[in-house]
């Protein structure tokens, strides 16, 4: 068994500047650096997402899966500039481009409009990679224009037939799988690959693709950066009603069922926050290890860890 | 049966599709963040060597193929088929021509190879990368030519042809890499 890293100490020290620089851009922003448990009484509620439980003396507590509740109650507290990078655990998300444990930066500012909070992740993917302003469009446009297809409005049928027009070898459950899925397959299969030496943050999810995002009903103010198609980063002009997050809770943990996952526990200290009052606020949530991965200009994210859950 | 569940896919995998083992020889895991998790795959069927690209979303499975490698020896050949004991269990199996298919070229007694078992039936058989081979026959070299350049069909102990250097004669050892069917060297001179 081999003791060494995977990553070259080239790019731990890469890393190690990278961080840096991350810390001095943000502090030049007035954010100030905030530090919250790994181990949580709360965790996201989310289809795709499987948080890790441990027991510990007793008391079973979550392994975090992003920061994201800790921080929005600082928000709701009275902090309104915050950052952090710290580590995050999804469990069944390994390959190369993901490790299980992963280095997650995120941040709040309250005030922050959506058009702004889209801004300064152009702004930060360009002061930190050294890259030219990333374009901006839409979940829509980005699909029209790679793969000729609508996301809102085309039937699914027509989605199965670009697929096939496009040679995609789809999961074997297609038909089953519902539009959501589909969309995530076509995103990740056909458009991605597409997006080679490009720089984009793409906004306008679907509503059913909202997450913690603010929504009209159509789309969700949630945004993601992608560069030369890998995803780095994803953003929310955040949701602020606590009912609506119930709503939302309860019918992702009916769709965890329907998939054969555990429901997760619908009530949070977030809500009791959002209950007290979230303020109005912009949110983002960065992978650390691919921006180093893109920095670095390497394909497996195994060269940017020093140990990988396999050699951990 | 034992079953694989997506979060345990992974390169060297070995399980079973509409009824036939296969391989994973390739395994690509795709999650938009927030999305549905995909296993993008490259398998190969055992039996047949063609290649199948397949995609399987998170919560799929599949199942284990019972398939074990296990070292031969080459016994006899009875008509159409071939006859082979494993080294540590001196069990015996027998495979048809069409099974062994071009691998008859190199089988003498006592070749050791290996078989790949399927449900505990022999389907395919691996020759050792090199053997060395008795030739039998083969017409006579024109006088003190040692070039490599010039060729000639070899006859050897098994009763397959190999296009050789002029300079081998009857009698002689040649070394022949299995894989190509190439001429590699020769071993020795009787």
């Amino acid at each position: 068994m081999s003791f060494r890293p995977t990553a070259s100490v080239k790019n731990l020290e890469l890393r190690s500047k990278k961080l840096a620089q991350l810390r001095s851009h943000f502090a030049e922003a007035g954010f100030v650096e905030v530090e919250t448990p790994l181990l949580s009484h709360d965790t996201v509620v989310d289809r795709h997402l499987h948080p890790v439980l441990v027991s510990i003396d007793g008391e079973d507590l979550w392994l975090q899966t992003s920061p994201e509740f800790a921080m929005k109650r600082l928000v709701a507290s009275g902090m309104d500039a915050i950052y952090q990078i710290t580590r995050a655990v999804r469990s069944g998300e390994n390959g190369k481009l993901h490790n299980t444990e992963f280095t997650i930066l995120e941040w709040y500012k309250v005030g922050q409009s959506y058009e702004a909070a889209r801004e300064f992740l152009s702004s930060l993917a360009e002061a930190i990679l050294g890259i030219s302003p990333p374009e901006q469009i839409t979940y829509q446009d980005l699909f029209r224009q790679s793969i000729d297809l609508d996301p809102i409005n085309d039937s699914e049928s027509l989605f199965t037939r670009r697929a096939s027009e496009l040679g995609l070898h789809v999961p074997d459950a297609w038909e089953t799988l519902d539009r959501d899925s589909k969309l995530d397959f076509l995103l990740a299969d056909a458009i991605q690959p597409q997006l080679q030496s490009r720089a984009m943050v793409v906004y306008d999810y679907p509503a059913s693709q909202a997450a913690l995002a603010a929504s009209n009903g159509e789309t969700a103010e949630r945004f993601e950066l992608f560069i030369n198609g890998l995803e780095l980063a994803n953003g929310y002009h955040e949701l602020l009603d606590a009912k609506e997050l119930r709503d939302r809770n309860r019918d992702t943990n009916e769709q965890r069922l329907v998939d054969g996952n555990d429901a997760l526990p619908e009530e949070s200290r977030l809500l009791d926050a959002m209950d007290s009052g979230l303020p109005d606020c912009s949110g983002v949530a960065l992978g650390i290890d691919r921006l180093m991965m893109i920095a670095a200009g390497t394909e497996s994210i195994r060269d940017v860890i020093a140990f990988p859950m396999d050699r951990a | 049966m034992a079953v694989y569940k997506t979060n345990e896919f992974r390169k060297g995998l070995k399980v079973q599709i509409d009824g036939d083992p296969y391989l994973m020889i390739e395994m690509n895991f795709v999650k938009p963040g927030k999305g549905n998790a995909f296993y993008k795959c490259k398998l190969r069927n055992l039996v047949r060597g063609t290649v199948l690209d397949r995609t399987y979303k998170g919560g799929d499975s599949l199942e284990a193929a019972d398939v074990e490698e296990v070292g031969v020896q080459y016994l006899y050949r009875q008509g159409d088929t071939f006859v082979f004991m494993e080294n540590k269990t001196y069990e015996q199996y027998e495979l048809s021509s069409e099974q062994v298919d071009d691998n008859w070229k190199y089988l003498k007694d006592g070749t050791t190879c290996s078989m790949v078992l399927y449900n505990g039936n022999p389907i395919t058989l691996t020759p050792p990368n090199h053997v060395e081979l008795l030739v039998e026959y083969c017409e006579p070299g024109a006088k003190g030519d040692t070039a490599t350049n010039v060729t000639k069909p070899v006859k050897v102990e098994t009763g397959a042809e190999f296009i050789c250097p002029a300079f081998i004669e009857m009698g002689n050892v040649i070394r022949i890499d299995t894989r190509s069917g190439d001429y590699i060297e020769r071993v020795s001179v009787k």
